[in-house]
């Protein structure tokens, strides 16, 4: 995405300069930074010494993963609000699939991957063949999840080697492993939006689904791909949760992962009406929610006044996308202001 | 010109729920032609190139297409995608295109160039330039996102990308609708430079002066039949005209009803304009019935629309009653005693799926300056007297036929006891006995001193009812007629053929 649009109008002139929903997202987040900053300083206290950075950085993985599977199904229109259930599930898979035995990680790996990725082609082979809205089918998909959870798992179960479990806690300087993990799946589906045609096409098929089918896509199967995707970084984020905790837990999902999810994908810019936005975007949304959860954290804000805070600040970074979306009528205007012929 | 044409359609006929559209209609198009497509409004052209792109398939008749090696080959697209593949692409009024992404990703949508199998943007946007190059576009870069282009380049983003298709045949409709002057110019070239490369181009209109500057012949539609197909060459702008209208009243429309007489000016508009029109001046007197005519686009649904404030007027006075007024929402315009019976009554007409009382009372109800128990008192007696049939004022709208829904529409409307009532395509998909009875209402309205804006696409409804009629072309009045005007002259201001030339630019 570029920072600035090149195009020209008709008499060749640049039009007023605009930053990209992109850029203005970064923008955000590093004002974000330096208020926040600012706060603690004012507090008496420094919210990029180490432990804080690190606590930050920390947040950003798990609902890094989540999002940006999250990303791909808004992009094309769609939903998943089953990516908590599907997390906890994977962290159960991988812990008792694992045993406490090395050897099992590669098996655990691709069992959690294969598990997830069949959930997600459910949940799109609901929303495409069947026809259900996404919202409603992935509820669904989700409280059947639940059900499972609750009458097959009373604690934790399994057992994670502690070679898996430094995916979750081992550092390179201040930086998590498990957010370097995130970064480099991040940049893979900046490319594979960018680059693979059924990325590019989910673009399509979110922002006119008539339109791409028209010009010859197979509409069913974009929205398929991003549903399996989707679901497949959910099981990504239950390996994380495994890593951990150490064992599986069926309990995770009471955290509302997914709706964080949605709030940094919709934060970072990406329309949840489909069609605009991006893996990029989303996580510049994840790392505004670590950086402000960091800071509350470090004030130590009463956890009623930190949920206002993070909800106001969703609503507000919305509302501003909604006015710079105002200027599409519907209508094509033929006068303009004063009258004359446009 | 080759011997055999690249298209011909023979005897194509095409019903809608019963009810016939075309009858048997002829079309052949030569290579390298521009074939215009004329008729008035709901004529039929639209369905005959809807016909032609895949999007409805016709009940009769055969599509003959002649493309490429293959030689001369029957066709019958039922979707678009075929109608594609087999060299047929339509620009329709609706684009289809994503404003989200660039002009090249547009033109490629679907068929992206491929290297090892990732999208080869540079190959993308290479042959974009090419393509826009050759039909000597030079101004329109190939990253341009389309959502941020004027109508006439992201017309030309379409084109383009039919031409990218590999078409033979170009279908627009209604091309220059949208377009302002100084971009018709731009559609003139492309459309020339179209020919030159040997592709054909059906070019739906009923602006005569496009169709004179561009097309080499002519195929006139009128009720859904052909009327005459001729070389541009061997008819005159005023034989096309007649050709296109020239159709006897059928239509019986009741007389003006006794002691009907215009009085006060009721509603006065000076200057009006939004983003949509422009110097509107409008007076309706009481008693008065004034039809809005124009073709479709040219702008009576936006005068309808703001004067009842859901677009409002951004220039210009309005009076009501005499009262100047600024009516900026439509609660204002119910509370100056405005009503409108909206175009689209399924949308925005009625409440589907309650009650016949319930959307009859729903003006009175959400509106404490119209409400009054004595006017609830009398919906009954206005239904009735608008002889409705349903099965009790409990029904839900949803089960009555068009006309009574219409009849709940008015219902609603006169509820309220309005001085002005705006009734837009009042008639539209209703069955004849409800049109007639609507007819005297609309007489009955005026004898009882209402002022009455009647919009509607069939002319001799318009010149039937009014007493006036005011003919929009492109936004602007074009001239204003007396009531049983002809056809003719209605249509000669409607396509722009004649301006008023008293009237101040």
């Amino acid at each position: 995405m570029t920072l600035l649009a090149p195009e020209r109008d008709r008499a060749g002139r640049r039009p007023a300069r605009r930053l990209s929903t992109t850029a203005l997202i970064y923008l955000a987040l590093v004002g974000v930074l330096a208020l926040g900053g600012a706060a603690v300083a004012l507090d008496g206290g420094n919210l990029f010494a180490t432990a804080n950075l690190v606590d930050m950085l920390t947040r950003t993985s798990l609902t890094g993963f989540l999002a940006i599977g999250m990303t791909f199904v808004i992009l094309c229109r769609s939903l998943d609000l089953s990516v908590g259930y599907v997390a906890a599930l994977s962290s159960l898979v991988a812990a008792t699939t694992m045993d406490g035995q090395p050897g099992n990680i590669p098996v655990a790996i691709g069992l959690v991957l294969l598990v997830s990725g069949l959930i997600g082609a459910a949940n799109g082979a609901f929303v495409t063949v069947l026809g259900v809205n996404p919202f409603i089918a992935t509820l669904g998909t989700g409280l059947i999840l639940k059900g499972y959870l609750d009458t097959q798992y009373k604690g934790p179960a399994g057992d994670v080697p502690a070679v898996f479990q430094q995916f979750g806690y081992t550092r390179i300087a201040f930086i998590p492993v498990s957010t370097v993990v995130m970064l480099v799946l991040a940049a893979a589906a900046v490319w594979f939006l960018r680059s693979t045609r059924t990325g590019h096409h989910m673009y399509a098929v979110g922002g006119d689904v008539d339109v791409a089918r028209m010009s010859g896509i197979r509409t069913k199967g974009v929205l398929l791909a991003a549903h399996v995707l989707c679901a497949m970084f959910a099981g990504v984020a239950g390996l994380l949760l495994a890593a951990r905790f150490g064992t599986g837990s069926a309990e995770a999902y009471t955290n509302l992962y997914e709706l964080d999810a949605i709030a940094a994908v919709v934060l970072g810019g990406t329309l949840l009406l489909g069609g605009r936005g991006g893996v990029a975007g989303t996580v510049a949304g994840v790392a505004i929610l670590a950086v402000l959860d960091t800071v509350f954290n470090v004030m130590q804000v009463d956890p009623f006044a930190k949920d206002v805070l993070r909800g106001a600040v969703i609503i507000t970074a919305v509302a501003l996308y909604a006015r710079r979306q105002l200027d599409r009528t519907a209508r094509r205007p033929r006068f303009t202001l004063e009258g004359r012929l446009r | 010109m080759s011997e055999t044409p690249l298209l011909s359609m023979r005897g194509i006929g095409k019903s809608f729920l019963g009810v016939p559209v075309l009858h048997g209609v002829d079309l052949t198009i030569e290579q390298g032609e521009v074939h215009a497509l004329v008729g008035e409004n709901g004529a039929g052209k639209s369905t005959l190139m809807k016909i032609l792109a895949g999007v409805h398939s016709a009940d009769a008749g055969t599509v003959e297409l002649n493309t490429g090696e293959s030689g001369g080959r029957m066709v019958s697209f039922t979707h678009p995608l075929q109608a594609q593949h087999a060299g047929v692409a339509s620009v329709f009024q609706e684009f289809n295109l994503l404003p989200e992404l660039s002009v090249a990703e547009n033109v490629h949508l679907g068929r992206e160039p491929r290297r090892r199998g990732l999208i080869d943007r540079r190959a993308m946007a290479e042959r974009t330039a090419e393509v826009l190059a050759d039909l000597g576009v030079e101004d329109l870069a190939p990253t341009a996102k389309v959502g941020s282009l004027s109508v006439a380049h992201q017309q030309i983003t379409e084109i383009a990308k039919a031409v990218s298709q590999g078409a033979d045949l170009i279908c627009m409709d209604e091309p220059t609708a949208a377009l302002a002057d100084a971009e018709v110019e731009l559609l003139y070239r492309l459309v020339r430079r179209l020919k030159e490369r040997g592709v054909s181009v059906l070019y739906v209109s009923h602006r005569l002066k496009e169709i004179f500057d561009l097309c080499d012949r002519i195929t006139v539609l009128k009720d859904g039949r052909l009327v005459q197909c001729a070389d541009t060459a061997d008819i005159t702008p005023d034989d096309l005209v007649t050709a296109m209208v020239g159709r006897r009243i059928e239509a019986v429309f009741p007389e003006r009803l006794e002691g009907t007489a215009a009085g006060e000016v009721r509603l006065e508009v000076r200057g009006g304009g939004n983003a949509w029109v422009d110097g509107i001046d409008l007076d309706v007197r009481a008693g008065e019935i004034v039809g809005l005519a124009g073709l479709q686009g040219s702008g009576r649904t936006e005068i309808a629309e703001a004067v009842f404030g859901i677009a409002p007027f951004t220039r210009g006075t309005v009076k009501v009653d005499g009262k100047p007024i600024r009516i900026t929402r439509p609660r204002k315009a119910i509370g100056a005693g405005i009503a409108l019976v909206t175009e689209d009554r399924k949308a925005q007409g009625l409440a589907l799926r309650q009650s016949v009382r319930a959307n009859a009372r729903m003006v009175l109800d959400a509106n404490a300056r119209v409400h009054s128990r004595k006017r609830l008192n009398r919906i009954p007696g206005l239904l009735s007297s608008l002889d409705l049939v349903a099965r009790g004022e409990d029904q839900e709208v949803r089960y009555l036929s068009g006309g009574n829904q219409q009849k709940v529409v008015v219902a609603k409307w006169l509820a309220a006891e309005p001085g002005v009532i705006v009734l837009d395509e009042p008639t539209r998909g209703i069955d004849v006995g409800a049109k007639h009875k609507l007819y005297s209402v609309i007489r009955e309205l005026a004898a009882e001193g209402l002022a009455v804006l009647l919009i509607a696409s069939e002319l001799i409804e318009v010149i039937g009812l009014a007493d006036r009629i005011v003919v929009l072309h492109d936004g602007r009045i074009a001239g204003e007629l007396p009531g049983g005007a002809t056809e003719q002259d209605v249509m000669a201001y409607a396509t722009g053929r004649r301006a008023e030339e008293s009237r101040p630019a």
